[in-house]
């Protein structure tokens, strides 16, 4: 991978860049939870989360600025003392993840869904953050 | 936010496809025993109730789940961690279940299947007589 020695528009895409190329090699990301998916457009921002066997009473939304934090817990079912586990895969505990949006946005803008075990959160872009277009007048 | 794609933690299934041109994942899975039955606990995000179908074969417990599509409308996808498809996994269970007892619930994305053992098969404790 080569990269620019001269800084364009960004002085800090080149320190992105390398920290994405060192992610991928190494896979920080894989051990993330929960798995998100970011669907996106011009009007609105949509994030899906697995979450399986979570409550939705146990999910907490936030959102300030442009940064939408996800957090929770994933309760350990209570089995009892005399119960033995045969096989275990599944995790348990606390979690919080933080999504960068493109937008400011604000929170009576924020719609959230769960059904499933998948949340699904929908984030409308404000209507001053729209791109206008600008007329050309005739001099 | 980044428009790269990352790959998925999910365990892809040994079966490649499905005709609906989907992939089959490999849930999660937690199994414990307590009180004379053993209980499954598989995690299927995105499976209705109706859509899971769980069959017992010949000592064979194959559990599948189909997954609707949470793709919104006229929204593209920019950043991927995780893929969806259906859900796909068996097991081998010893002879001392009975299949007329298996019981199924749903909830919250997580499928618990509980089997209690044959009463046939529970130790019996005998009594000695003092001759």
């Amino acid at each position: 991978m080569l990269y620019p020695t001269t800084f364009t528009s960004d002085p800090f895409a080149l320190m992105r860049r390398m920290s994405r190329d060192f992610d991928r090699t190494f896979g920080t990301q894989a051990t993330a939870f929960p798995q998100v998916n970011v669907w996106q457009n011009e009007e609105a921002v949509a994030i899906t989360a697995e979450l399986p066997g979570v409550e939705p009473s146990d999910i907490e939304i936030m959102v300030k600025d442009n940064v939408l934090t996800l957090s929770g817990e994933r309760s350990q079912p209570d089995l009892g003392d005399d119960a033995v586990w045969h096989r275990r895969e599944r995790g348990f505990g606390r979690f919080r993840r933080a999504i960068r949006l493109p937008f400011d946005a604000r929170d009576d803008q924020v719609e959230a869904r769960f059904a499933d075990g998948v949340l699904r959160i929908a984030v409308a872009r404000p209507e001053e953050d729209k791109p206008r277009r600008i007329e050309i007048k005739a001099a | 936010m980044t428009t790269d794609m990352t790959t998925t933690e999910k365990n892809a299934a040994e079966t490649p496809e499905t005709t609906r041109g989907g992939r089959i994942y490999r849930p999660l899975t937690d199994i414990v025993e307590r009180d004379g039955s053993v209980s499954l606990m598989l995690e299927m995000p995105g499976v209705t109730p109706d859509d899971v179908d769980i069959t017992l074969d010949n000592r064979v417990l194959t559990i599948r789940g189909r997954a609707g599509q949470s793709r919104p409308e006229k929204l593209h996808l920019a950043y991927a961690e995780y893929g969806e498809g259906d859900y796909e996994r068996s097991f081998t269970l010893s002879e001392d279940f009975d299949p007329e007892k298996v019981e199924a619930g749903m909830k919250n994305g997580l499928l618990t299947v509980t089997l209690p053992r044959a009463e046939a098969a529970k130790p019996k404790k005998i009594a000695v007589k003092s001759a």
